[in-house]
Parts: structure tokens; sequence; C-alpha cells
């Protein structure tokens, strides 16, 4: 191999003058392009003061909130009085009515509480100690205050007469004088079957089975199996038979709106389509028309609809469908107008009516891709009604919203996102499978 | 059809003309099944709907044009009006016609129009989480494409990673951000931004896996590494590609920060959400009419660009992505 000479790199150069002397503006598009782009981030941080909300927002609320969505905490109250110690609960506990907590102990005077191995509170009416693994704390409770002895451990904090005490996960403890409050936290979701009113409630699998197989009617005017159902269904705290049923209108709500568009806009597109209606005005109309119904968006459509037909499915389904009217009358015409000719050709020299045309010429193409869209679009809008969903057009998004906002229905927000994230999984899988299928594995 | 005509034909003719005859029938009676069963589907979710609606849909549908009613101002001028900012003749104290109220001064005397700015806002919104997701995207899908990177292990983290930001719902995410950060663009710009990243991801990453690995294999041969091998072998090859779904991402960005923001998020969503609640006819109209003006142009000015980066081939079936 030889060498490149000066006289190849002079050759070279008057050959490729493009890729050795560009334009300055080629040569410098992409340093254009980062220093737009970073113009631009920075003209956003301004425009929406990131910065300040960032540090005004509360993220020690994030740790409480995320932990909220699979955890729950009860709450009790230890008071010691003049006329001795009493624990004492919300009026809703999720323990129920008479709750006997075995985390939570009395013995005269004194309660232990427990947060897990190793990490106690044991309380008397004068002084309260906290360990945690081999530390521990003695707090002395005076009139005046919670006064600890010794140094504060880093899990401990002192607030003018108030002594924090932080477990971890498992909970935390304000000692105050004459009461100490205790916040203990549990994984898991509380009552998620039964709730605290429901004769099943805190019973096993075991025994709930026996009782509605054998045990005596509770209510006589329903057998217990019915009586169960209802339990369930009514649940107050997790509402499971609201939830399922608006999830099921966010699943109605995608399949009916995607398939009536799928419906209309079929005919339609054979109308837009140049090379099947060779009628230059009737083109045009249509295609307008899918580009009219595609650009109004489908919040503008759920707004309306919503004021038409009052909140529920109804909307999410009219929005759907007009939205997608357009996008899949836009997509159809266009996939009309790639088509293969030659098929229609042959059909049309053996002397077949138009009709037939396109049933054997056109048809046969075209009908795998179309169904395989609808599919696409199926699968989308079940994440579509969802949001839209929250502006009032049925569903469960606005159920989702509301439980967000109140901002101590975490759990709740957890069960609806996994019901949601299931429901998405499954016609994701169940419409990928049509989808091969019908278009062969070449993807 | 008549059997008459098999009698010309030989009995192994005849075997085929049976076998025939009875796939096609099979085929029919499977395609009345099909259909047969989506009617059923479709009536017992239209009863469904219907009965689980607050209105019933016999009785309001004659109010089903409704909302053209919601759209007739006073008169033509309102609208311009309400656009811009201008004192309306008809103003009555109320906020139906306080059009002036909105005006955000910018120099002395010069103000944008209250629509133009919210629009401005979400159109922001949208454009920075475009930014965003596309950035986080870009370095995502190279760790998750099959022919970069060996590991099992780093593909299916990366994959499963931008799985779950994609699937999460965004108001979900919206709503978490808003209860740390209070309602606002912000906890949009978080949500729209999140999905778009796991959006983006995945495309980018099944347009690396189809990059010609020619350039990649000569760049090994010289010895170049890794981060060499993507930056000169794959980026220039696939970066159309990538500018393309990020422009097509930012329609869709365009439409769900408008969503979101009617649901909160601040923007011209909430505007339009507020405007038909209070039937404002005037405000709709102009909001409906900025907004359409708005998403065509975006859309235009999108399908443009595309055009000239990837050619015609990215409009050969057209399709929204999720």
């Amino acid at each position: 191999m030889s060498a490149i000479t000066s006289l190849n790199v002079a050759d070279f150069e008057s050959r490729y003058p493009d890729v050795f002397n560009p334009s300055i503006l080629k040569r410098f598009m992409p340093l254009i392009i980062g220093a737009s782009v970073v113009l631009y981030v920075i003209y956003c941080w301004w425009f929406f003061s990131i910065g300040t909300v960032l540090a005004t927002g509360q993220w020690q609320r994030a740790e409480i909130y995320a932990r909220d969505w699979v955890s729950y905490a009860i709450r009790t109250t230890v008071r010691m009085g003049a006329e001795g110690t009493t624990i004492s609960y919300p009026r809703f506990s999720e323990l129920g009515d008479n709750p006997k907590p075995d985390w939570a102990i009395q013995q005269g005077n004194d309660v232990t509480i427990t947060f897990g191995t190793g990490k106690s509170l044991q309380i008397t009416p004068t002084q309260v100690v906290a360990k945690r693994g081999s530390e521990e704390l003695l707090v002395l409770i005076k009139p005046d205050g919670a006064k600890p002895q010794g140094t504060l451990p880093d899990w401990a904090t002192l607030k003018e007469d108030q002594v924090t005490v932080n477990f971890g996960f498992a909970g935390t403890a304000d000692i105050i004088p004459e009461r100490v409050v205790v916040s203990r936290r549990f994984f898991g979701w509380a009552n998620f079957v039964f709730d605290t009113a429901s004769p099943f409630w805190n019973k096993s699998v075991g025994e709930v089975a026996s009782m509605i197989v054998s045990g005596e009617r509770i209510k006589p005017e329903m057998s217990n199996a019915a009586l169960a159902f209802d339990n369930i269904w009514y649940n107050s705290s997790w509402q499971h038979g609201d939830v399922w049923t608006k999830l099921m209108q966010t699943i109605v709500m995608a399949f009916v709106g995607t398939l009536l568009a799928t419906l209309v806009s079929f005919p339609l597109a054979f109308i837009a389509a140049r090379n099947i209606m060779p009628n230059f005005f009737a083109n045009q109309i249509t295609k307008r028309f899918f580009d009219f119904l595609r650009s109004v968006d489908m919040l503008i459509w759920a707004l309306f609809f919503t004021r038409a037909f009052g909140p529920g499915p109804l909307a999410g389904i009219s929005a759907i469908f007009f939205t997608d009217t357009g996008t899949l009358g836009k997509v159809y015409s266009e996939t009309l107008e790639n088509i293969d000719d030659k098929q229609r050709e042959g059909v049309k020299s053996v002397g077949a009516a138009p009709v037939n045309v396109q049933r054997y010429g056109v048809l046969p193409q075209v009908l795998p891709v179309f169904a395989s869209q609808a599919l696409y679009f199926w699968e989308s809008n079940t994440r579509s009604a969802t949001i839209i969903g929250a502006v009032g057009a049925g569903g469960i998004g606005l159920k989702l919203w509301e439980a967000m906002r109140t901002n101590t229905n975490w759990h709740n927000v957890a069960y609806m996102v996994v019901l949601i994230l299931a429901v998405i999984f499954i016609f994701d899988s169940i419409s990928n499978a049509l989808r091969s299928r019908l278009m062969g594995k070449q993807q | 059809m008549s059997l008459a005509h098999l009698t010309e034909l030989t009995p192994d003719g005849m075997a085929i003309e049976r076998h025939w005859q009875e796939l096609a029938s099979r085929r029919r009676a499977y395609s009345w099944l099909i259909g047969i069963g989506l009617l059923l589907a479709v009536s017992g979710s239209l009863w469904f709907a219907n009965e689980s609606n607050a209105g019933k849909f016999f009785d309001r549908l004659p109010h089903f044009f409704d909302f053209a009613g919601d759209l007739i101002p006073r008169d033509g001028w309102e609208v311009w009006r309400a656009l811009f900012d201008l004192p309306s003749p008809y103003f009555d104290g109320s906020l139906k016609f306080d059009y002036p109220e909105g005006r955000v001064y910018v120099l002395g005397a010069f103000y944008i129009p209250e629509y133009f700015y919210k629009m401005l806002e979400t159109l922001n919104i949208a454009i920075i989480s475009t930014l965003v997701g596309a950035f986080f995207g870009f370095l995502l899908c190279f760790l998750a494409a099959k022919n970069l990177v060996k590991s099992k292990l780093i593909r299916f983290v990366a994959r499963r990673y931008m799985e779950i930001l994609r699937a999460f719902p965004e108001i979900v995410i919206a709503g978490f951000f808003a209860a740390i950060l209070s309602l606002g663009p912000i906890p949009a710009m978080f949500a729209v931004g999140i999905h778009t990243i796991g959006a983006l991801g995945k495309l980018f990453f099944e347009v690396v896996e189809n990059a010609d690995m020619k350039a990649d294999e000569g760049l090994r041969a010289v010895g170049a590494n890794w981060f060499e091998r993507v930056g000169f072998g794959i980026v220039p090859q696939v970066m159309p590609n990538f500018m393309s779904y990020a422009l097509l991402r930012l329609e869709i960005n365009v439409r769900a920060s408008t969503i979101i923001g009617a649901v909160g998020g601040g923007g011209i969503g909430e505007e339009l959400r507020l405007s038909i609640g209070r039937g404002h006819q005037a405000k709709t109209l102009a909001i409906i009419l900025l907004l359409l003006a708005t998403i065509i142009a975006v859309d235009q000015f999108s399908a443009w660009l595309r055009r000239r980066l990837v050619g015609n081939q990215a409009f050969a079936f057209g399709g929204k992505q999720s």
C-alpha cells in the first residue's frame, strides 16, 4: 500500500469539494442547533421559573406519598392522666371498633409498643424509654415538657416541649407531656377485601369459606355468599364496585369509540382516496373533513360532549369516535392511495362491476393493514381514555384524579394504577398477537 | 352453485373442488361468528355506557349539537376582541366580556394577548418535554439495542425501564408531582416528559437495531472504543430518523400538554375548560380557533421538516404513536 501523496490530496479535494470545504452554515450547523437548544432551555427555565418552583417544592412529601402507595399507618394515642393510662384509636381505625393489636400491650399503667425487632417504646406515667437496636433514649415527662436525658441520638429530635422519635418505615412517636402519639406503619393495603363494618372482617380465608358454605345466615334476606360479595363490592375504603365499573367504562369507551370510528372511516376513506374516487371535489371535501375532526382534538370534543350527554362514557365514546374517524380516515385513505394497481386492473379486465373491483381488487390488499391500524388505535385509545376521563368524559380518569387531589388516598391511587396497567398490558398483548397474525411475522 | 359443471371434472378435480367448497364455507362461518361476536360486544358495551352515563343517549340526542350554540358570539367581532384582548362594547363587569383583563404587558403599552400567552405556555411545555424526552431517550436507546450491547441484563433493564415510563398513565405522574410542587405547568412538564422518554426510547432503539453495521465494523477494525463506535458509526446514520420521530412526538405532545392543562396543568387547556364550562361563547371560539391554528401549524411544520430529513418513507402509512 502506498502513502497518500500531496498530489492525491489535491486530487481528492478537487473531486469532493463539499466534503473538504463545506459551507460555513453546514460546518457550524450542529453547533448552532446545540446552542439554540441550550438557549431555549434557559429561556424555559426563566419562563416557568422552574428553579423557584423546584426549590419551593415539598420534596419531603414525595417520600411520604410514595410510601402511602404500598403501606398504611395506624395512629394511636397513649394518655397518661391522673386516672390511669389509656390507649385510644381514631373512630374509623383500620383495626375496627375494638382494637387489640399485638404491638401495643398495656400492663397496669405501663404500655409497651413494639416497632419490629429491637425497636420499642416503653411508656410509664413518668417516663418513656425508646429503644432502637443497641441505642436507648430515656425521656422524662415533666408538666412543662418532655425532657430527654443524655445526648439525643440522630433518630430523635427535640422541638420545644416535644420529642419525636423516628423508627424509620415502622413509624414515629411524638412524646408530649401527658400523652404519646404513635403512628405505626404496616406494609400492604389495609382491609382490602372486607371493611371493618363487614361480619367477615378480620377472618381467615378458611373461616370466611366455611361461613359462606355452611354457616348460619347472617342476614336473613340474603345468602352468606351474596352478603360477602355485597360487602366486597361496597367496601367503604376501597370501593371495588365503583372502581371496577369505572374501569369497565374506560375499556368500553376505547373499544366502542375505535370500532365506530373504523366503521365510519372505512367507506369514507374510499371516497377520499383519489385513485379510487376520481372526483377531485369529493376527495378534497372528505380529506378536509378528516383534517377537521383530527385537529379539533380529543380534548375539545370531550369537553363538548360532556356538555351534551352529561358526564359519563357516552361523552368519551363520542370524543374518541370523532377524533379517530379523522385520524383513521387519513391513514386509510393514504393506504388506499398506495395500493398496487395491477390487481384492480386484472379484476376490471374481466368485466367486473365497480363494486366487485373494490371487493376483489382492493380489499384483499388493504384489509390486513386496516385491521392492524384499527387494533393499534384501540390499544392507544385505552391509554387516552384514562386521560380524557379526567375532564369528565367518563371512566376511571376522574376517580383517579380526585383520589390524587385529596393527597391522602395514595393507596387507592396505587390500586387503580395497577388495574390500569394490567388492562393496558392485557390489551397490548391481545392487539399485538392479533396484529402479528394479520400482518405475518415480518416485524 | 350448481354441480352440473362438476361432471366435466375428473374424480381428482372433484375432490379438490369439494375441499375448496368446504374451506370456503368454514371461512364464511368464522366471519359470521366474529361479526356476531363483535355486534354483541358493541351492543352490550353501548347499553352499559348508556346505563352508567349521567344523561341517557336518546334523551340527550337532541342536544348533540348544543355545543354549536356555545360557539355563537354576540357578533362576529367579539371573537376578534376576545382573541386580542380588546375592550368589548358589551362589557358589564362580568367575566364573560372582560377581555382586556388578561393582557400580559411586556414593554410599556405592548402586551401579549392572554390566550396567545397561554398557548405559548402550552407549546413550551410540549417543546421542553420533547427535548428532555429525546435527550434521555437518546442516552437510553443505545443500551437497549441488541447490536450494540452484548449483555442481556443491561438490555433487559433498559427496555423494562422504558416500558414502565411509557406505560405509566401521564395523569398519575402529573397528579403526583402536583401534590409536591402544587398545580401548574411544571407537573405537566414532568408528566409529558417522562412519558416521552419511554415512548421515544423505544422507537429510537428500534432504529438503532436496524442500522447498517458496516460503519461500526470499520470503526472496530481500527480499534475504536464503544463510545467512538456509537458516536461515529451509528449516530450519523440514525440521526435523521431520530429527529423525525422526535418531531412526530412533538405533534403528540402539543395535544397531550393541552389535555393535561385542562385537568389542572395550566396553559390553554385550562382556559378552554373554564370557558366552555362557564358558557363564554366568544372566548371559547377564540381559544378553539387559536388551538386549531397552532395544531395545524405545528403538524405542517413538522411534516415539512420530516419530509426534508427522511423523505417520504415516514409517511407511508402515517399513524400515531402512543
